[in-house]
């Protein structure tokens, strides 16, 4: 996965949502349409083409209080609405470590 | 162990006071994150892909059992119970809150921990040999010169805005085990004809995108001169250093731009001007450095006790001495490596658990010490031989005696997609599903040494070009793809290893890996040649020609 930190300049194949990290804990949060974050993708606004990701881009970039490091990331939008992760970079920030737990000992 | 003295306890605690103002100031909006991101990174804290990751640091890798204890506390309240032990004698936790670090940094702080200068463009933590001390034949301690340059870099105005991160190791044996040829100053501590102490000064190694092996620039420079010496490489590389382009930053690119000639002419020239300078080492600052370095009041003790002598009947102590224990400098001592790598698990994981167990093991064994090693493993320095089959019952309880250190299964790896913010591909699945490869214990000892080292992206945290065999995850349309090299080694004979072959998908690394190790057994002349030692006789061709002529 290329890495998202990179992105110069905006240009989006698909159903996208904005991600971000919330500021006081670093937990992995979506932008709503409310303009608010949530932990819940299904609650993420969903943009589909490159103007309306800009818009929501931009939009939380300047709520840098709530959240940081906000970037466009691609999802899949289902039949039913459901939406997913479009890559397994997301679907790791999602679902965590795919490694197991540490507690072994 | 070493002491703080007073300077240190302050500066460390006046710290943590800044740093929570500072907090404070992001969380109420007063600083964007634009303009808090240098102070956070400063105090070792970076966002990764699902939290902050907060990096500590363990200068020159020794710890005291209280310090372990509180790592392990540290853990426990403000992360999820573990901590991830890298190759930079550093740890780092995965999932801190920001509005709690100041209070992690306050409780490390008490017992003299801190997270200065473990990330950003400045010096960081100078790295040493994990059996410093310890180690037969050594010259003298390099700890105390790690010391010594921890002391005058620690928030030195000119080394806080390099142009890229600075790193430094040292070691005093000639077995490198300080990877001291890929790091931007590497330091061998030697004595010349006369029996002074100095160094050979190494500059211009490193990993990553363009990886190089450092190079001689002097084969001796004085003890007293040192710092003046590194103070002139520094000033060189300040003044020339690329600011323009990331990529190209680091000292090793200019080392190699300029050639090693002219770099040592420059650095040369603008020694000349400082050496004489109040940087020249007065005996007695290294006499109070050395002092502050106390070491265990050794008993008189056999070299082969009954204990030891009884215990080798059993063939699975055996085989963890085998691997786990080596010769001490003082009779009838050991230094006991505690493998951070059981099978399936992450390796350089250790819970809370574990570091609270170890610590109250290393007060009984080994004098209240701990050390960290860049292979991402723990090590007891002073373990009386006596205690080594009661070591080995109850570190095997704990988790922390699979038999694999330098073995196969003993694999470096970073954290990759699973953590990191940069990662292309997945590296510690790559490590889970090689230890069940090989977990076979006759199997890994037949391999006999052998490093994996596997990295997650080209930025090489991973040691992947350094690897005996190396792993350096990439992205492909999307989808993760490993490339592998062979040949790599980051001790005194450091290399870069060599592709053998396209990439390969997540799903078919193990099957390569075992390939190479086939090819290996098949080839090597007789069973005491190393897997490295062979790539070297043969080159790569033969087992590239094994491993893709089926695939
Ligand atoms: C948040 C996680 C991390 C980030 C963002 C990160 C970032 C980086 C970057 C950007 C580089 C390349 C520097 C360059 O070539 O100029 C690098 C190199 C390196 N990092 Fe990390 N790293 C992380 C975690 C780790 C871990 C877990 C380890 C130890 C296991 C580690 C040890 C190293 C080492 C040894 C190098 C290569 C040596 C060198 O040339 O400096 N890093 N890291
Ligand atoms: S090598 Fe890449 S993926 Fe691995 S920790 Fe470093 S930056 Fe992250």
């Amino acid at each position: 996965m290329t890495s998202p930190l990179e992105q110069k300049k905006i240009k989006i194949a698909g159903p996208s949502v904005v991600t971000a990290n919330r500021t006081w804990d670093g937990i992995v949060v979506y932008r709503t349409a409310a303009k608010s974050w949530s932990a819940d993708l299904s609650e993420a606004a969903i943009v589909r083409d490159s103007d309306e990701a800009k818009a929501l881009l931009a939009e939380s970039v300047a709520d840098d209080v709530g959240a940081i490091g906000p970037y466009i990331a691609p999802v899949q939008v289902g039949a039913d609405g459901k939406i997913e992760p479009g890559n397994l970079r997301e679907q790791i920030r999602r679902t965590g470590v795919t490694i197991g737990s540490t507690a072994q000992a | 162990m070493y002491a703080y003295d007073e300077i240190d306890r302050t500066l460390v605690n006046e710290r943590v006071s800044e740093f929570r103002d500072q907090v404070q100031r992001r969380l109420s909006g007063e600083l964007t994150e634009d303009e808090f991101k240098i102070l956070r990174l400063q105090n070792g804290v970076y966002l990764q892909l699902h939290a902050y990751m907060f990096r500590v640091a363990i200068p020159y890798g020794t710890l005291a059992t209280n310090q372990l204890r509180a790592l392990a506390h540290v853990a426990r309240k403000y992360d999820r119970g573990y901590g991830h032990f890298t190759t930079r004698q550093n740890i780092q936790f995965n999932w801190i809150k920001l509005a709690e670090l100041p209070d992690a940094l306050a409780d490390l702080a008490e017992v003299g921990i801190h997270a200065m200068q473990t990330s950003g463009n400045n010096m960081r933590n100078v790295t040493s040999d994990q059996w410093a001390g310890v180690a037969p034949g050594e010259i003298e301690d390099p700890r105390i010169w790690s010391e010594l340059i921890r002391q005058h870099t620690t928030l030195h105005p000119e080394f806080s805005f390099l142009p890229r991160k600075f790193k430094i190791a040292i070691t005093a044996s000639d077995h490198d085990r300080a990877a001291i040829k890929i790091h931007d100053i590497g330091l061998k501590l030697i004595k010349n004809e006369k029996g002074e102490t100095g160094f050979e000064v190494l500059v211009g190694g490193g990993l990553g995108r363009t990886p190089f092996i450092g190079k001689t620039i002097k084969h001796f420079v004085h003890g007293r001169d040192i710092l003046s010496y590194i103070e002139a490489i520094l000033r060189v590389y300040n003044q020339y250093g690329r600011r323009d382009n990331i990529y190209k930053a680091r000292i090793k690119i200019l080392v190699h731009e300029l050639g090693i000639e002219k770099f040592s002419r420059e650095v040369e020239e603008e020694w000349q001007h400082i050496r004489n300078s109040s940087l020249q080492i007065d005996d007695e600052v290294i006499e109070d450095i050395r002092s502050r370095f106390t070491y265990p009041n050794y008993e008189k003790l056999p070299h082969m006790p009954d204990e030891l002598r009884q215990a080798a009947a059993d063939p699975e102590f055996e085989a963890w001495r085998k691997n786990s224990v080596s010769p001490h400098k003082v009779q009838g001592y050991s230094i006991v490596t505690v493998s951070l790598k059981p099978i399936g698990a992450p390796p350089g994981d250790a819970t809370a658990e574990q570091m609270d167990a170890l610590a109250d093991l290393a007060d009984k064994y080994s004098f209240g010490e701990i050390r960290v090693g860049h292979e991402q493993n723990l090590a007891l320095p002073h373990v009386a031989k006596r205690d080594l089959p009661a070591l080995w019952k109850a570190l095997d309880k704990l988790g922390l005696a699979t038999p694999n250190v330098n073995l196969i299964t003993d694999i470096i790896a970073c954290p990759g997609l699973d953590y990191c913010s940069l990662a292309n591909a997945r590296s510690i699945p790559i490590a889970q599903e090689l230890t069940r490869r090989f977990a076979n214990h006759e199997l890994a000892n037949l391999i006999g040494r052998l490093h994996i080292n596997i990295s997650g992206c080209i930025n090489a945290c991973g040691h992947h070009h350094v690897g005996h065999i190396g792993i350096l995850g990439v992205e492909k349309n999307g989808e993760e793809v490993y490339q592998i090299t062979i040949g790599g080694r980051a001790d005194e004979g450091a290399a870069l290893g060599n592709l053998i072959g396209p990439g390969v998908k997540f799903d078919e690394v193990a099957d390569v890996i075992e390939d190479v190790v086939e090819a290996y057994l098949a080839l090597r002349e007789r069973p005491e040649e190393l897997f490295i030692d062979t790539v070297k006789r043969l080159g790569v061709e033969p087992f590239k020609e094994r491993v893709y002529a089926t695939r």
